[in-house]
């Protein structure tokens, strides 16, 4: 081992170490923004040292340059660009990226190895992982790529399917083990590789397209942690322990994070996989749309309301940031603080499109993270407040999920249906997002304001 | 592309005590932090973009050229995207509750 190896090893033991410590300084918001920095710094210290070390990379250095200056344009654009809402399709877009990237350096490097060692098997351990990686890394990019536009609503958020879909994702799962097992025990046959590509990328669609937009989230999580798992794949082909550890961190991450999403929703991930949720709710809303009384109130009355209770909750949803009202939420709470009101902002899990999503638009809108309080603080609480007002959301306010027979049955929700008097901004009288009937809005204590949210 | 089998199991041990680390330190991100959470840990994968580098290095012919070059680009906009992003949410976080009154 040669003093340019030695140093090559500390090099990517130090990126591994920055990266560590870019997500333990996520455990609290003081120190959240410099670890960011410090894994960034990781990640510029081991690719400058890749570029000027690599055997041959002089050579092919106008790929480099031409690759990155073209990916860092696009990615700092989009990075810079996005309104906060929006911010679940842009974590899907960027690992999509780099889903494509790791099957791509799969692909390359098996075309290579392949070309060298015409009609010889490669070995063992290489060919699984090249084939995972580029097995991996296709479904995540395909996948992202749907769920992007799921969540941008260019594709139909409901679930798409087709009578026997499960069976050709079956077929098609099966076919791709098949070609892998003939590919490292018979023969590295390109062809046959490159149709085991083009299969994991039809995969990736088929995979996603049955589930549910309000479920994107969890998908996204979910292939996040594949996207890592492919690049920790490359790692082992490589050789190369920055990519294995960083691959492997957040394979786990993405993992225990996706477990976390959906135990906020009482929901186990084959269940958000395969059950195709929300198929049925349009239906069944529309049905008991007619039946509904719901009562109006106008801004006049709410806010006297409001002004003379002593306790006011805010819960926000999705429908407030869509309307862009974090802003005036913020003025209506200082408003209502200087009147000496204590008012609270009720978080549920999974409020906005993904868990902390919520807390993110709020603090865009500079209101203070003390004020803001998780379901399990303040469910409590309701019972002796005031006004609770709910700004735009909906299934997570949504009584029916105590009772059994609902699509929500079991999902934890905020008690609103507790407080003395309950005022629901709306923007229209439809189901939510999920598509299901909200029985707390014919609540006799609950006062609709139909509006901007 | 021959390893050892010492370098195997090495790689081997790395990769399964990384699943603990990351396991761990994910566990203790509270639940207001995990939107910055999902979209850092995004950006910690793309440095597949090293692996781009280390591909085109060796790509020879125009095919290998154009794949090499496309997963520089997108290894890129994982690693650039998802910093800036991440860094842009974490920025709203950094205010004091109190400061601002």
């Amino acid at each position: 081992m040669d003093t340019l190896e030695v140093l090559t090893f500390l090099v990517w033991l130090i990126a591994s170490v920055t990266f560590i410590l870019a997500l333990k300084f996520l455990a609290s918001p003081a120190t959240a923004r410099r670890g960011n920095q410090l894994g960034a710094a990781g990640m510029a210290l081991v690719v400058t040292w890749t570029f000027f070390t690599t055997d041959g990379l002089l050579a092919n250095w106008w790929i480099i340059v031409v690759g990155g200056a073209i990916g860092s344009v696009a990615g700092w654009l989009g990075a810079k660009r996005v309104p906060m809402t929006a911010m679940p399709q842009m974590v899907a877009i960027f690992n999509g990226a780099g889903g494509g990237a790791a099957a791509l350096v799969a692909v390359v490097e098996f075309l290579r190895d392949a070309d060298l060692h015409p009609g010889e098997l490669l070995p063992l351990a290489f060919v699984i992982a090249t084939l995972l990686g580029a097995i991996i890394g296709s479904v995540s990019l395909t996948g992202s790529v749907v769920a992007f536009g799921k969540l941008q609503g260019v594709i139909s958020g409901r679930p798409v399917k087709y009578p026997g879909s499960q069976i050709v994702t079956a077929a098609l799962f099966l076919a791709v083990v098949g070609i892998g097992i003939y590919l490292a025990a018979v023969s590295p046959s390109i062809p046959l590789f490159l149709l085991f590509v083009a299969i994991s990328l039809v995969l990736g669609v088929q995979l996603v397209m049955p589930i549910g937009g309000a479920d994107m989230p969890v998908v996204v999580s979910l292939l996040n942690s594949y996207t890592g798992i492919a690049v920790a794949a490359t790692g082992f082909v490589l050789n190369n322990y920055a990519l294995l550890i960083a691959g492997t961190l957040v394979g786990a991450s993405g993992a225990i994070l996706t477990q976390l999403m959906c135990k906020a929703m009482n929901r186990s991930i084959f269940n958000v996989l395969f059950a195709g949720f929300g198929t049925g709710g349009d239906a069944a809303a529309a049905g008991a749309e007619g039946e509904e009384q719901l009562r109006e109130i106008s801004a006049d009355d709410a806010a006297v309301l409001m002004a003379y209770g002593k306790r006011v909750i805010i819960v926000p949803g999705y429908g407030m940031a869509v309307a862009q009202a974090q802003g005036p939420v913020r003025e209506l709470m200082d408003l209502l603080v200087a009147r000496g009101v204590d008012v609270q902002f009720a978080i549920h899990p999974v409020a906005g499109r993904m868990p902390g999503h919520m807390n993110v638009l709020l603090a865009e809108a500079n209101v203070p993270y003390d004020r803001l309080k998780e379901m399990d603080e303040i469910n409590e609480d309701f019972a002796d407040t005031d006004v609770a007002l709910v700004i735009g959301a909906n299934d997570v306010v949504n009584p029916s999920a105590r009772e059994e027979g609902s699509p929500i049955s079991g999902m934890p929700i905020l008690n609103v249906d507790q407080a003395h008097n309950i005022i629901v901004l709306k923007r229209g009288r439809g189901a939510g997002f999920a598509g299901i009937p909200n029985p707390l809005f014919s609540n006799e204590k609950t006062t609709m304001l139909f509006g901007d949210a | 592309m021959e390893l050892s089998a010492f370098e195997l199991l090495s790689a081997l041990f790395i990769l399964i005590l990384a699943a603990f680390v990351g396991y761990e330190v994910v566990s203790k991100v509270p639940t207001m932090l995990h939107t910055p959470l999902m979209s850092g840990a995004n950006a910690v994968h793309g440095v597949i973009v090293v692996g781009a580098m280390l591909v085109a290095a060796t790509a020879g012919g125009p095919v290998a050229i154009i794949l090499a070059l496309l997963a520089v680009i997108l290894g890129t906009i994982n690693v650039v995207g998802g910093f800036v992003v991440t860094d842009r949410m974490l920025e709203m976080f950094k205010k004091r509750p109190d400061e601002r009154r």
